[in-house]
């Protein structure tokens, strides 16, 4: 071709260039666009709950001890987050609340609070709030001058929102949270015998026989439940394993089937691939719900939901594989006068067995996170016990804490399946 | 095959004679053509040996392979058994009670589809925009996901990045976004955000980066940094080297990747409407929760969601398809 035959077309796919480089800018903006509009992102301003967010930072990072007055008995209780199972037995409260005929609890920087049937606040820098809770409701004093900001005080409540803490009194109440940071009880309940002892002290009570009790004590804690969690985390690997596994079995020999070079009949072939397409096409969401159906919730259903879809997914990628292999193997062994199955077995298994292996763990990798998914969904594994977590909206130290182990969890999977793919698969690189 | 032949190279080969070398070699090649690649022996051979030599070396070595191998599938078959037992066991219904009845769910949503089914067309117009709406989730989520991944990608990439020390750190940003399940990111942000779209849609995104920026960026390190010396070489800044220089180079494998993401976020976009986020999962769960009578609005999304995703499956194939084959990628960079 001369040089001006070239020109024409040349310049046809400059100037297409051109087009193309202004117009999938435009495009993707006009998209964007809509989907500012479409999905009201503007709107999002007034839907955020800030209060929301600003319990979940917090709650992630520190917690709240419970001091409550109930002020028509005079009963008096400490409580971590104010639930049950982290009750101070009664008797006993922590070293910054002193137990006496009046209370006096010291939240630390000069903030001192006396409980009682009249409630004295000492602000350092302010002055000492006094109220009188009754029946008329609560009755304060506030030291002279303008009453500042992080005080609000009506007829029947008030309430003192400092750094050091929050006291509310009402006519029946009068509750102080003290905020503190860590992850309160993490180790033992305040029932366990070893609340408050040191590491050392631990280690020492361990090497003197109580190892049993001390892990006994961990295992069964009631507010962090680590038995339960471990088991939701083996339930939710049992499913990603039964079901990657299960898979594999189940398509290797529909494989063949689908695979051009191995299948017995083209209808055969056809149908086999239509059923791969339908099993993958059924999204694992759709099997999850109807197999939870006939086996109800649990990590089985969730392992045969996973099994299906990958059945899909590794029947198509087998018989691509089995359509790809060397015929020159087959072919040798075939000449010392093997029959098919060890034409089979020598012949071809080993050929696909690097890659299907390969694919294979990769799965078991992706499927970790899947299971959590359908954990979720069908109540199995860690993935029920992180919504439930956050349904209650409240416990979201425990949120932290199942994420953090599923991120370990699903990192740790993939390190794993990893290694197991660079030891299964020697001399190979590892993708 | 490759390995014999260099074992062979590494033996002294003063020492072997031509006819030596012949007669030895055949029970290794009989040997090995039993052998598979993924089964390769790793043994060197220092000296010739004799045949008989060789053959029971080979043999035993056979032999503790295969049974090597025996164990390895006995301890997989015990952990499939005795995993499959205690999932069947902590399951709310058996495996075995619940098989007879698995196919009664099904023909319940089938009969009640037939039976009603000249309503099917006007459910499917009804749930339409949900779908819609599934659909721009998982596409908007790829974009955004697609386009802070291939940033990200081109600063984890050795040779390209700008600042060679945030390499590790950005890396194992992705890794951590990788391995969050998206259901995570999106209740937190359900809680915060209420329901709708957008929960789902930064939910999705943020696994999409993670997973695109680790395989853009073993994309990129395929590439050919020559353009990009040149570019450097007439004054352009990084952003413009990566562009011109890297960019056109690798475009057609992002796309590829971008569109296989896409295939999977539709997925992931109808599970988590299931959990709130709006869309089609959350319409599948409101009209499943009506229980019997009400299958048929249910029957329908399922094909919806059923033709959505195959139709993407196939499209999005036939795309990578063209984009992987040299020639066709060349028209399409164009």
């Amino acid at each position: 071709m001369t040089a001006t035959a070239l020109h024409g077309p040349t310049l046809a796919l400059f100037s297409r260039k051109k087009m193309i480089s202004f117009s999938v800018p435009l495009i993707l903006i006009a998209y964007f666009v809509y989907i500012f509009f479409s999905f009201d992102i503007a709107g999002i301003g007034d839907r955020i709950n800030v209060n929301n967010a600003r319990t979940l930072v917090a709650d992630a990072y520190s917690f709240k001890t419970h001091v409550t007055q109930d002020n028509r008995t005079g009963e008096f209780s400490v409580a971590i987050e104010g639930e049950r199972k982290g009750e101070y037995p009664s008797g006993t409260a922590p070293d910054w609340v002193t137990l006496k005929d009046r209370p006096v609890v010291d939240l630390g920087k000069g903030h001192v609070i006396t409980f009682g049937p009249q409630v004295r606040y000492q602000i350092p820098g302010y002055g000492t709030i006094v109220a009188t809770p009754g029946k008329r409701g609560v009755n304060a004093t506030f030291p002279a001058g303008e009453i500042p900001d992080y005080i609000s005080a009506s007829k029947n409540r008030v309430m003192v929102n400092t750094d050091a803490g929050r006291l509310t009194i009402t006519r029946n109440r009068t509750e102080v949270f003290k905020y503190s940071y860590g992850w309160e009880l993490f180790f033992f309940t305040l029932d366990s015998p070893y609340h408050g002892l040191g590491f050392g002290q631990l280690v020492n009570r361990a090497v003197n026989g109580e190892a049993g009790a001390i892990f006994h004590d961990i295992w069964t804690n009631r507010m962090w439940r680590h038995g339960d969690v471990a088991w939701a985390l083996y339930e939710t690997l049992l499913m990603a394993f039964l079901g990657t596994f299960g898979a594999a079995l189940v398509a290797l020999p529909l494989g063949f089937l689908a695979a051009k070079n191995f299948a017995p009949l083209k209808s055969i072939r056809f149908a086999s691939r239509r059923v791969f397409d339908f099993l993958r096409g059924v999204d694992g969401l759709i099997w999850t719900i109807v197999l939870s159906r006939a086996f109800g919730p649990g990590p089985l259903t969730g392992a045969l939901a996973i099994l299906m879809t990958d059945t899909g997914s590794f029947g198509k990628m087998f018989s691509e594989a089995l359509e790809n292999i060397d015929d020159k193997q087959v072919e040798g062994v075939t000449s010392t006068g093997a029959k098919p199955l060890q034409r089979y077995r020598f012949g071809v298994i080993p050929q696909i067995t690097p890659v299907l292996l390969s694919q294979v763990l990769y799965y078991l990798e992706s499927n970790t996170r899947s299971a959590t998914i359908i954990g979720a969904i069908t109540g199995g594994g860690i993935g029920l016990m992180l919504t439930q977590a956050i349904g209650t909206q409240k416990d979201w130290e425990e949120v932290t804490y199942y994420i953090v182990l599923i991120i370990f969890m699903v990192m740790g999977m993939d390190t794993f399946s990893g290694w197991l793919r660079r030891r299964l698969i020697k001399g190979k690189d590892d993708r | 095959m490759t390995l014999t032949c260099q074992s062979w190279q590494r033996a002294k080969p003063n020492r072997i004679d031509r006819r030596d070398l012949k007669i030895s070699l055949a029970p290794v090649r009989s040997g090995v053509s039993l052998l598979s690649q993924g089964h390769i022996v790793n043994q060197t051979f220092e000296t010739v040996r004799p045949v008989q030599g060789i053959k029971d070396s080979y043999l035993a070595q056979a032999r503790s392979k295969r049974l090597m191998n025996l164990i390895l599938i006995v301890v997989f078959v015990v952990m499939l058994v005795s995993g499959f037992n205690t999932a069947d066991h902590r399951n709310a219904g058996g495996f075995w009670a619940g098989l007879p009845n698995i196919l009664d769910f099904p023909a319940d949503v089938v009969g009640e589809a037939i039976a009603r089914g000249h309503l099917l067309p006007g459910y499917m117009v009804k749930y339409f925009p949900s779908l819609l709406e599934t659909v721009n989730i998982a596409a908007a989520s790829t974009l955004l996901g697609a386009m802070i991944g291939l940033v990200l990608s081109l600063m984890i990439t050795r040779g390209l990045a700008p600042v060679p020390w945030l390499i590790a750190p950005v890396r194992r940003v992705l890794d951590v976004l990788r391995a969050v399940p998206e259901i995570v990111v999106a209740l937190v942000l359900i809680f915060l955000l209420g329901g709708g779209p957008v929960p789902a849609m930064i939910a999705i995104a943020l696994h999409t980066v993670g997973a695109l920026g680790k395989l853009f960026s073993e994309v990129n390190e395929n590439a050919s940094l020559k353009p990009v010396e040149g570019l450097e070489s007439v004054g352009a800044g990084w952003g413009q080297r990566m562009w011109f220089g890297v960019i056109p180079q690798v475009a057609p494998n992002y796309l590829s990747y971008a569109l296989l993401r896409f295939e999977i976020n539709i997925r992931a976009s109808a599970i988590l409407g299931f959990v709130g986020a709006g869309g089609i999962g959350y319409d599948l769960r409101n009209t499943m929760s009506w229980g019997q009578g009400k299958f048929d609005e249910a029957a329908a999304i399922f094909l919806l969601l059923f033709l959505t995703i195959v139709a993407v499956d196939q499209i999005s194939s036939k795309f990578r398809h063209r984009l992987t084959d040299g020639q066709a990628s060349a028209k399409v960079m164009l």
